[in-house]
This record gives structure tokens, sequence and C-alpha cells, in this order.
């Protein structure tokens, strides 16, 4: 009997263990997200909180799947993912080549480099809404003086313009992120298989290219994995500067669920859509993650 | 083909040098080691030839061309790292063909010598794994199949054998010494370790502080040692060595015992030269267990503090005039601690330096 019970009583002790990490894991992930699952499967509307109890099954998912205009916008998130990352990673993987050479005040740079970063994305948002102001901004006051162009190029008005604005200042705000991992990658690098290249018959460019370049990569993706992220739930740098505006043009995925959820006040639908722009990060994750491992594979265990 | 000739060759960081212009001419084939130890200037002259550091002063010449302003790519040359230097990311195939890949050779062609090197080192089973998948002596396999799959005018290897443990060390030498009968080429191999120095080379460099001290093959270099640095370098154990004066045509040792001076030197003496008496351990060996007849020896009733039985030979710590020799026992006998045996000293090989100039007196 007094066996039995102390066999019970240890056989408790993991889960007692585990219980502070399993309830809160419970209460701040878990529930949220049963239940935003369950208000994407009603007719909930902020406005009428009854609405709640509604329950129109998959109603929500079918109607979106035939919502041209939300499909326009998943693409136009993936793009802006696309140009984004590739944009970061080319001028990253720049700046942290030029870094590396440096010998003098290389840690001045270093801590330089990362300021863009320090600052609140909404107010980069709204930095940058002042540059391509095109009546005040300093953008087109520059390029008016130096006769460069003599009327006002609406930037933020413009539908094309508005999404490179946009890219610009993300860019502008992120690109350290590759910089940093990046120069990361290069210090770690070891110096033995460059030489070996070089006497190997290498130039320059194809040390790079065929040493340099597959050595840095995984940092790369630990990089993009973050950005990929960090750009797919993009919202405050684009509502400050267009607001999604003109005419829709720069909605992208968030904008466009904040305005259904708050705006529209049609929270069921707007949780519907979050479901959908969250199998993108998933597998924009994913992808990164594999080609990580992949890499990590063959880095692993050679000096 | 090709030699390789080193001018007056120097380098230095700032104000700081570390190769003080030394010359050097490596024949076409010629298997030659650069041995010091560590900050000598030995990796530092092999960087130098394959282009990998700036020469500051003086030539370099691989065959008829003079490369001090080649890059390496230009200089046909391959090199053996310390630490394999291999590409991670490539399997042992792509990094045995990568040089010949970038030199723009059709894929055939590529892969046939590949399948020559690997055969050449064991590697057949390998050519789809990766380096990290491999051991230490196998990554250094493929780090020398990389080199002789481009057939270039000359290999360096910078310390190859250094990573490796003392078995496989001695496995790799053979095999490298091997490699080198089946693909003759000219070799330049940088070590610290003495027993590679003698038993791969066929001239052996000694350098020290960025100076040459002594070219020769390994047997001049182990028999005939121009100065005390190079006499303990080379050899294992070091060779001993005893200060004394001459006196009266004699070796005057600290404790007042006289040793004769070896006949060939006698000429070379004179009375109250500062002296050192160098003589190796296997050249003090007690009478009957030594390497044979001496034509020239002298006998020394000498106390063993510590014996060290190896089996077929026993190393034997004693001292004389109070200072710490080692000598060697030839024959499997047992010697005891504290035992007195009576020595010989192979004079006929045994040296004599100057104190003051560490010189040897058979070179002056």
């Amino acid at each position: 009997m007094i066996a039995f019970l102390r066999t019970r009583r240890t056989a408790l002790i993991p889960l007692l263990l585990l219980s502070p990490a399993l309830l809160t894991m419970l209460f701040v992930v878990a529930l949220p997200l049963g239940f935003s699952f369950y208000t994407s499967l009603t007719a909930y509307r902020l406005v009428r909180p009854e609405t709640i109890e509604i329950f129109v099954g998959l109603r929500n998912y079918i109607r979106l799947l035939e919502d041209w205009e939300f499909w326009r916008v998943f693409g136009r998130t993936i793009l802006f993912l696309a140009i984004a990352l590739n944009v970061e990673f080319l001028l990253g993987l720049g700046i942290a080549l030029l870094i590396a050479k440096i010998t003098w005040g290389q840690r001045t740079l270093r801590t330089i480099m990362m300021f863009p970063m320090m600052f609140s994305p909404i107010l980069v948002g709204f930095q940058f809404k002042f540059i391509f102001n095109d009546n005040i901004g300093i953008l087109n006051n520059a390029l008016q003086s130096l006769g460069l162009t003599d009327r006002a190029i609406p930037w933020l008005v413009d539908g094309r313009l508005a999404m490179f604005s946009i890219i610009f200042a993300e860019v502008w705000m992120s690109t350290s992120v590759f910089a940093i991992l990046l120069l990361a990658g290069l210090f770690a690098m070891p110096r033995d298989p460059l030489e070996a290249a070089k006497v190997d018959g290498c130039n320059s460019w194809q040390v790079f290219r065929h040493i340099t370049l597959p050595f840095i990569m995984p940092f790369a993706f630990i990089a993009m994995t973050i950005r990929s992220l960090d750009v797919a739930r993009a919202y405050d740098i684009v509502h400050v500067m267009t607001g999604g505006g003109p005419a829709g043009r720069t909605e992208l995925l968030w904008t466009l669920i904040a305005r259904t959820g708050y705006m529209d006040a049609r929270m069921g639908q707007a949780n519907a859509m979050a479901y959908l722009s969250t199998l993108l990060s998933i597998a924009f994750t994913w992808y990164f993650y594999t080609k990580l491992m992949q890499a990590r594979r063959y880095m692993g265990g050679v000096q | 083909m090709a030699g390789i000739s080193i001018r007056a060759v120097e380098k230095a960081y700032g104000a700081v040098r570390v190769v003080h212009g030394i010359d050097l001419e490596i024949a076409h084939e010629e298997f030659v080691v650069l041995v010091g130890p560590s900050g000598c200037g030995k990796s530092t002259t092999l960087r130098m030839i394959a282009g990998l550091e700036d020469i500051s002063g003086g030539d370099v010449w691989i065959g008829q061309t003079r490369v001090n302003d080649l890059p390496p790519r230009k200089r046909n040359i391959s090199m053996v790292f310390q630490n394999y230097a291999l590409y991670p990311h490539m399997n042992v195939r792509d990094n045995l063909g990568f040089g010949l890949r970038i030199a723009g050779q059709s894929p055939q062609v590529v892969t046939e010598r590949v399948n020559e090197a690997a055969g050449i080192l064991g590697l057949s089973e390998l050519l789809d794994r990766t380096p990290a998948e491999l051991s230490g002596g196998q990554r250094q396999r493929v780090a020398m199949g990389r080199a002789i799959v481009r057939h270039p005018d000359a290999f360096l290897f910078d310390e190859p054998l250094s990573n490796l443990d003392a078995k496989l060390r001695g496995q790799m030498r053979a095999e490298i010494k091997k490699l080198h009968q089946k693909v003759r080429t000219t070799v330049v191999y940088v070590t610290h370790d003495q027993v590679e120095a003698m038993t791969l080379a066929d001239r052996i460099v000694v350098m020290r502080d960025g100076h040459i001290e002594q070219v020769g093959t390994p047997m001049q270099v182990f028999n005939h040692p121009v100065n005390t640095f190079v006499a303990t370098f080379i050899g294992s154990p070091p060779m001993n060595l005893l200060p004394a004066v001459i006196h009266e045509g004699q070796v005057l040792l600290r404790d007042g015992s006289l040793v004769p001076v070896p006949a060939r030197l006698r000429a070379k003496t004179h009375e109250g030269q500062d002296v050192v008496l160098g003589i190796r351990p296997d050249d003090i060996c007690p009478v009957g267990h030594g390497l044979g007849e001496t034509d020239e020896g002298t006998d020394i009733a000498l106390t063993v503090d510590l014996a060290e039985p190896l089996g077929m030979e026993s190393l034997i710590y004693t001292s004389i005039a109070g200072q710490e020799v080692q000598a060697k026992l030839y024959g499997p006998r047992i010697v005891q601690a504290s035992e007195t045996l009576s020595f010989r000293l192979a004079l006929d090989r045994a040296h004599l330096f100057d104190a003051a100039t560490t010189r040897s007196l058979d070179v002056l």
C-alpha cells in the first residue's frame, strides 16, 4: 500500500514541476489562440458583442478564398517581403564586407551601424513621411534645388512610388540586422580555407563566391528568418506613411486585418484573415529554417 | 618542372624583422624541410613562397619566373595546411576537384584526375562524404589529394601533421614519403618536429630567429652540426653539452675530470680555450652495450640516477661533472638506479664548440 502511494507520488512530481510552465502556456498562448480561432468561425462584430455566439462555420474562410482584394494584398505582402529581404541582404552583405576590412574605428562603425534599429518604427515612419512628402518633403526640395526635376514627385501619392518609399524606410531601418549577423559570420570564418582557395587558383571574386559566401549563408538565413517574421507583420510604418493608400495600393496583410477588425469591427472576418496570413509566416520560417539546417549540417565539426 | 630559388629574402612587419635575408636553392624534385622552433620564420618563409605573405626584400623564383609580384593562383603551387583547410561545404570529390574546376578543366579531366588522386591516397570510398564526416587522418589525406590533383610545380606543406595524434603522425609521415616517391615534385615542408625533418628530407634547413643556421642532408646535419643550437635541436634525446676548458691537450670539465680532445680536433684547440663538449646520448654507453666498437674512446665510471627501459634499449640519466646528462644502453639489460657502471664515451663522434660563438670547432 505504502509502496503504491510512493509510486503514485513520484509519478506526480514531474507534472507538478511542469505545472507553472504548462499553466502559463495555457493562459498566455493556448486559450487566446483557441478563442481567436473560435471567433474566426463566428460572425463576431466588435460593436455587437452578442454576435460572438453566432456560429457560421467556415463561412469567413470561404468568403476570403473568393475575395480577390484579400489575395491581392496577400500577394503584395509576399512581393514586399521578397524585395525588402533581398535588398537588405545585399546591402547588409556589402556593409559587413566593408566593415570586416576596416581595422581602425571598427567598433565605432559597428555601433553607428546599429543606430537605425534604435528608433521606434512609428517614428521612422513619421520621419520618412516627412522626407517623402511631395510639398514640404526634404527629398523633393533637394531634387528641385539640384535641378534634377522641376516638378514635385508624388512619392506617397503614386501607388508604385509609395510602395517604393515604404520599402526604402523598411530597408533603412533594418539593413543592420543583416549587416551585424553577416559580420559575425565573417569574424567566425576560419582563414585557412580562404588561403587554400587562393593557392588553388581562385581570384578574389571566386574566393568570395565559392568559399566566403557559402560560409556566411547560415548567418544570412538566421537574419532572413528573423526579418521575414518581422516584415510579414509590417504595420506601423505603412500605417503612418500611407495608411494603406492611395486607394489601397500599399495595403499589406496586417493593415488590412487591422482595418477589418477595428475600423469595420468585423473581428470574426479579421481573425480568419489573420489565420491565413499566419500560414505565410510559417511557410517563410519553415523555408529559411530548412535552409539553415542544411547549411549547419556541413558547417558542424569542421575547424 | 621547377626548382625554387630564394635570394636574400626578408620579411618585416613594420619595424619588426622576422626573416633576415635568407638564401636557399631548392632543386627540382627535391624534398626540403624547414625546421626550427616556433617563431623562427619557417612558416613565414613558406607563406612568402606561396604568395600568402608579401615579400619585404629579396626575390623568390619558381623555375624561370620571379614570383614576387604574382598572386598565389599564378604561381602554380599547391599547399597543405596545418588545419587541413578543407572546404566544409563541399564533399571530398568537390574538394579535390575544386582547383581544377576553377582552372576551367573539362568535367572528364576533373573526374579522371580526382579518381587518380583518390586512388593514390586511398580516398576512393570517401568521395561522397563531407569533411565533417572524416577523421583527422582522412582529412589530411584529402588536403594532400587536393594538392596533387593539380600537378603543380611544387608542394608546400605547413606543419601538416601537427594536428594528428602520435600514431597517425607516424603513418602519415610514411605516406607523405611514399607520395613523394610516386609523385616526384619539388617539396618544401615546414615542421618544428626534428623527427619529421630527419625522416622526410633530402635536405634539412635549420632555422632560428629568421636566420638559416645550417643546410644539409639529414646525416650531415646530425653528424656535423655547425653550432650548439643545431646540435641540440636535431636528434632526440638532445645532445649533452658540457662546458669545459682546454688544458694540456685535454678537455678539463668543471669538476676537474679530464677527457681527451678528439684526435681530429687536436690541431684546432689551444691552451685555455673555453669550449663546450657535445656528446650524444647514443655515444655514452656502458662498456659492451654501445653501438659497436669505437676507434677512439675513453672510459668513465658513472652512477645511474634514473633508467628508463624501452625494451631493446634503455635511456639512462646520470651526471658528468655535476651536470645531468643522458646516456643510452643498448640491449635488453635491466639497469638499477644508483648502480655504478663503466661508460665509454665515443670521442670520434663527440663535438667541441667554441664557448663564446657556440660554433663547432670542426667548421672553424
